[in-house]
């Protein structure tokens, strides 16, 4: 017990500290990326801060999911860089990945297991002791409310209650950078303002920054940072006040109308 | 000069906590994932049920049936006449490991399809221990199936030596790993789940039946030496030799080296099929879901 406290202590020190400095959560640095002839990204440069919420915007086939593989290292980067915190995820992958959560967009727990033996692989696989990785759970399960479906099969929660506990599975390792690639698919509106509200809560309380991806205009708040990406492009990146102020409307819908209107140079993916 | 801006972004906090493994974690790893997928197997009653009534069949059904028509005559490990059961015993206990190496290569692809297999990649273990701790693990879960199936054989008068149940753990878990391997390398070249029906066709039961499992070499050999040749260079041969040598309490060595050189073949194939960089995975744009 004193020993987690003790590394309870250390992360809230480390998170404060976070909160002070300047170097991104996230650094992607022109990143590209291609399937066979198919350009999927194209340059692809933004940075996420610590204590941020930032959404990556984007229909469907913008190239968001492959800047996910890329981030967690499913896939090796083609041309460009990617950073988590001070770590190259191409070199320093062991250290990179330690310090990121991550969300799939598919559903990843095992529907067999229980929800505590779901967070004790995830632990596992992360090098956290049996004793520890029991605290954190217990911890992780009280922040999203389950603790009384501990031992409950993932297969009998609703689809928002998986989503919140893949969210627990997450941060369980306390990571500095968490990325969630589209979480809010498939649920209905009450579980969707849930969870938004849930890593909102996240960033103000720990300081971690936070990648969303979307395709869903109503998830921006007006406080977030938003990255646009279009046919594997960055169109824009920066406060929502800003994007809607350099395309000259009100909201972030228009703006992002205005910006994917498929005309310019974009569309040469080929 | 200022160095603590110079230096503002070599630090590092709770350094110790960030930087490598210690060999403790990685036990903690190996653990985790073997306890993982031995939960699942039991979880799955039905796998478990199959995975033995497939060989009994054999044994109970088409041994009984071929008693009369296939005879055996002497011929090492055995130093007597034996009941065509007990000949081919070593056989199917290659086959539960073929079959569980399929298995779990084919839980492979579909992890791969649902994205469970991402749970696992993106552990911060490097990537060649994560795939040799899931092939540890899916052995272990074969290494069940076989003993199960050895209890329920002794009933029906297939009664290797009492050392040979020992001595055949070591085979068991050589042939497990090379079958495993196996599945796994196929499981980065199979596309989709369908395909798994492809599987079975050009790997399962060509690797099965060009072997030793069912019939000694040596009548193969007369009846086609071009069969004999091929039996000869399919490794799943090796993997039954090896084991009815083992369960015997004696040691094929021609076997052993065979086995142990697909074994190291297969998971080095499979290491570099799942690289990030190198592997078929990106250049296919595979597992990316709704790319």
């Amino acid at each position: 017990m004193g020993h987690n406290s003790h590394e309870a202590l250390k992360y809230e020190l480390e998170i404060g500290w976070l909160r002070g400095m300047t170097i991104p959560m996230l650094s992607v640095e022109a990143v590209s990326h291609s399937y066979g002839a198919r350009r999927a990204l194209d340059k692809v440069t933004f940075d996420v801060a610590p204590a941020t919420f930032a959404v990556l915007l984007g229909l469907n086939g913008a190239g968001k999911s492959t800047l996910f593989a890329l981030i967690t290292r499913l896939y090796g980067t083609q041309g460009g860089r990617i950073r988590i915190f001070d770590y190259d995820v191409e070199h320093a992958s062991q250290e990179a990945l330690r310090i990121l959560g991550i969300v799939f967009q598919s559903r990843t727990l095992d529907l067999d297991l229980s929800v505590i033996q779901n967070l004790m692989y995830h632990a596992a696989l992360h090098g956290i002791r049996k004793r520890d990785a029991q605290t954190l759970a217990d911890e992780a399960l009280s922040r999203i409310a389950l603790s009384e479906r501990k031992h409950d099969k993932v297969r009998n929660l609703s689809g928002g209650q998986m989503r919140r506990v893949e969210i627990a599975r997450a941060l369980l390792h306390r990571p500095r950078l968490l990325v969630l690639d589209e979480p809010t698919v498939g649920l209905d509106i009450n579980s969707r303002a849930d969870i938004l509200r849930h890593v909102r809560q996240l960033i103000s309380e720990h300081g971690i920054g936070v990648l969303w991806a979307t395709h869903l205009i109503d998830e921006v708040a007006d406080s977030d940072h938003v990255i646009v990406l279009h046919q594997g492009q960055v169109l824009a990146d920066g406060a929502v006040s800003r994007i809607t102020g350099n395309c000259g409307v009100t909201n972030i819908r228009d703006a992002f109308t205005q910006l994917t209107r498929g005309d310019h140079s974009i569309g040469e993916t080929g | 000069m200022n160095t603590s801006v110079g230096n503002r972004k070599k630090v590092v906090p709770v350094a110790d906590r960030r930087s490598g493994f210690s060999p403790q974690q990685f036990a903690i790893c190996l653990k985790g994932i073997v306890w993982r997928e031995s939960l699942r197997f039991l979880h799955q009653r039905e796998r478990f049920i199959s995975a033995l009534v497939r060989p009994l069949v054999w044994l109970l059904i088409f041994a009984a049936g071929f008693r009369q028509v296939l005879g055996v005559s002497i011929i090492p490990p055995y130093q007597t006449y034996i009941l065509y059961a007990e000949y081919i015993t070593p056989g199917l206990i290659a086959m539960i490991q073929l079959f569980n190496g399929m298995q779990s290569s084919l839980s492979m692809v579909y992890d791969r399809e649902m994205g469970n297999m991402r749970t696992l990649l993106v552990s911060p273990f490097p990537r060649w221990y994560l795939l040799c701790s899931k092939l540890v693990a899916g052995t272990a879960v074969s290494l069940l199936q076989v003993y199960a199936f050895l209890l329920i054989a002794r009933f029906w008068n297939v009664e290797p030596p009492a050392t040979g149940y020992l001595l055949v753990l070591p085979a068991l878990v050589l042939s497990g790993l090379m079958l495993g391997a196996l599945g796994m390398l196929i499981s980065s070249v199979v596309k989709q789940l369908e395909n798994f029906a492809g599987v079975m066709n050009f790997v399962i039961f060509p690797m099965f039946f060009a072997s030793s499992a069912l019939y000694p070499l040596w009548q193969v050999r007369e009846s086609s030496p071009l069969l004999y040749y091929v039996c000869q260079f399919n490794p799943f041969t090796h993997a039954v030799e090896l084991i009815r040598f083992a369960l015997y309490a004696q040691v094929n060595w021609l076997s052993l080296g065979v086995v142990c050189s697909c074994t190291f073949l297969f998971i080095l194939g499979a290491i570099l099929a799942y690289d990030p960089s190198r592997g078929i995975l990106a250049r296919r744009g595979e597992a990316v879901g709704a790319a």
